[in-house]
């Protein structure tokens, strides 16, 4: 065996080079250097991530095509790790406190172990390695879901997301199995390629895969553990969830329709996505409007935006990957904004429910205004990121032009005037509601400034400099035909 | 009597039925996870049948039977430790109790 093709990998192998710091240092450091811990694996990770944006994305493929390195799955690596970064600042403040200081090395392990999880998922070629990075990358969220051990609430939404997220593994598996059963092999391209017709079993074996990467992803109708999940565990971990999860989670399902079943796009699954789509969308959008719990409300309304990012599937085209992976980094940006506020105001004053947030802008404005950019970026008004996201994924799609996709397209459209309505309730609550202030003025910690600054400057820059775009498109399209990323 | 392949899918098809049902209708987690175990390893017997008797030349279903095992072991470790703190707070593993949280 060549171990030289373990370099291919080498993004893994520095995550895992930080994963051992970050360990090592919890272990073995004497106690009194430990209250550095959060920054050293602030500063491990920051590093780290920009190892990796200085390292090109080069094709190549190692263990006899198994694994996969390309352009694409560099971009999305990269805005992974940006976000990541973002969620590890603000969640400093959380870790360092009283409550969590015993087990805060634990934290930043899992986190980064999950991580871990999600490269794999990005960039394996073969359903065994996807199944593990899948794996790796959920449960250990359920062990970061139970992280506050005080706290009721945790315990409930970590059996929650346990059960649920086995169960959803246990009929992906069984959706591999029938693709075992029709082709003999587990590599993509292998599977492409003996795959002849649209038999029953091969529709069977469709649903079972999309309905159990559907769950991780939160498409309706698998959401049901979302908002508990979201509102028990928490606040850095649900921001966590929300973003980094779901973004690895939409461009490894993108990947493996086009790449496995792609030639079964207007036959099986198109319309399974049409409807999974527009349920998504619509149910998520909703529900939101009756939530009163700011962490449930965002949890619906994170749903909603993962029907806007499988729009991004439904393009299929290199259009659509970038439009993907775009609306993925405008989304990091816009939701940890928010969730910075919820997590700083919740560090504070232990309130998370929206009507705490009457009159904030008189006594936080900065808050206040940091929540605003968020929830304009979440509902895409212009000249905010949200706004240029939706619109390159709309494009995306429409440049298919078939009329479904007008209908489609239509559909999100007005789905986006509702949830400008529930957006706008909590900019209302902070700056029109006459009612007395609940919150008093404070000052937040200042890694949470820090994050909840970078997030802002991305809300605003990534609408205006057309740069970011044009990088991802060019990683994007040096993949070369769309199939074989 | 010839074994063939049937012999194995259907009772594999009927393991991952049941664990279905059990998932849906059981009140207990400790029976919930049973019955998640029943779903993961009638993937396993698919998976091992289907290599034997369709694609003897090769091991590939094998290894992911062996891997599937692996993985649903850390599973039911994770969901046991999860379910043991549950019954530290409340007193009871019964999922109609861990509902405090709808609003």
């Amino acid at each position: 065996m060549d171990y030289s093709q373990f370099l291919v990998m080498h993004r893994e192998i520095a995550l895992l080079a930080v994963f051992l710091v970050v360990f090592l240092y919890d272990i073995f450091m004497p106690k009194r250097a430990l209250g550095a811990t959060s920054w050293v694996a602030v500063g491990a990770f920051a590093l780290f991530t920009a190892y990796s944006f200085l390292m090109p994305g080069t094709n190549e493929t190692a263990f006899a095509g198994m694994y996969v390195s390309s352009g694409a799955c560099a971009a999305i690596k990269n805005i992974l790790n940006v976000g990541v970064l973002i969620v590890l600042i603000q969640a400093t403040k959380w870790a360092d406190s009283d409550l969590q200081i015993m087990r805060r090395g634990e934290f930043y392990e899992l986190l980064l172990i999950t991580l871990f999880g999600m490269y794999l998922m990005i960039s394996g070629r073969h359903f065994l390695i996807f199944l593990i990075g899948l794996e790796t990358a959920s449960l250990p969220l359920a062990a970061m879901v139970a992280f506050d051990k005080q706290r009721y609430e945790s315990h409930e939404a970590a059996v929650k997301y346990m059960l649920t997220a086995v169960f959803s593994s246990a009929i992906f598996m069984m959706g591999l199995s029938f693709v075992y059963g029709l082709t003999g092999t587990l590599y993509f391209s292998g599977i492409a390629d003996k795959l002849s017709e649209a038999s029953p079993l091969l529709i069977c074996a469709l649903a079972f895969v999309i309905a159990g990467i559907g769950f991780k992803l939160s498409l309706v109708p698998f959401h049901l553990w979302t908002a508990d999940v979201y509102q028990g565990a928490p606040t850095s971990v649900t921001a966590y969830f929300s973003v980094i999860s779901k973004g690895a989670a939409a461009f490894a399902f993108m990947v493996v329709l086009a790449q496995c079943f792609g030639a079964f796009y207007a036959d099986v699954w198109e319309w399974m996505l049409y409807a999974l789509i527009i349920l998504t969308i619509t149910v998520g959008n909703i529900f939101a409007i009756r939530q009163k719990n700011m962490k449930r409300f965002l949890a619906f309304s994170s749903i909603s935006q993962a029907g806007y990012i499988m729009l991004g599937v439904e393009a299929d085209s290199a259009v659509g990957l970038t439009a993907l992976m775009f609306y993925v980094l405008v989304y990091i940006f816009s939701n940890l904004a928010a969730f910075g506020v919820i997590g700083a105001i919740e560090n504070k004053t232990g309130k998370v429910e929206m009507t705490d947030y009457n009159g904030l802008s008189r006594t936080n404005p900065w808050l206040a205004f940091a929540m605003m950019l968020a929830m304009f970026s979440l509902a895409g008004i212009p000249p905010f990121a949200g706004f240029f996201s939706k619109f390159f994924i709309f494009t995306g799609c429409l440049s298919q032009g078939s009329v479904a996709i007008y209908i489609l397209v239509l559909i999100a459209l007005i789905n986006t005037i509702i949830s400008l309505y529930y957006y706008l309730l909590v900019v209302k609550a902070m700056y029109i509601s006459p009612e007395e202030p609940q919150i008093a003025n404070f000052r937040s910690a200042c890694p949470e400034r820090i994050g909840l600054w970078i997030c802002v400057l991305g809300i605003i820059a990534l609408g205006i400099v057309s740069f970011f775009y044009d990088s991802i498109y060019t990683a994007a399209s040096t993949a070369g035909i769309f199939a074989s990323l | 009597m010839d074994i063939n392949i049937l012999y194995y899918l259907i009772p594999s098809l009927f393991m991952f039925c049941c664990g279905l049902y059990g998932f849906i209708t059981r009140r207990n987690m400790i029976a919930i996870l049973i019955s998640l175990e029943l779903m993961l390893n009638s993937v396993d017997i698919n998976f091992a049948a289907f290599n034997r008797f369709m694609y003897n030349d090769q091991l590939e279903g094998m290894f992911f039977s062996l891997f599937a095992i692996g993985l649903a072991a850390a599973e039911t470790a994770l969901a046991i430790a999860i379910i043991i703190n549950v019954f530290r707070v409340s007193e009871n593993i019964d999922v109609d109790d861990v509902v405090k949280m709808k609003n």
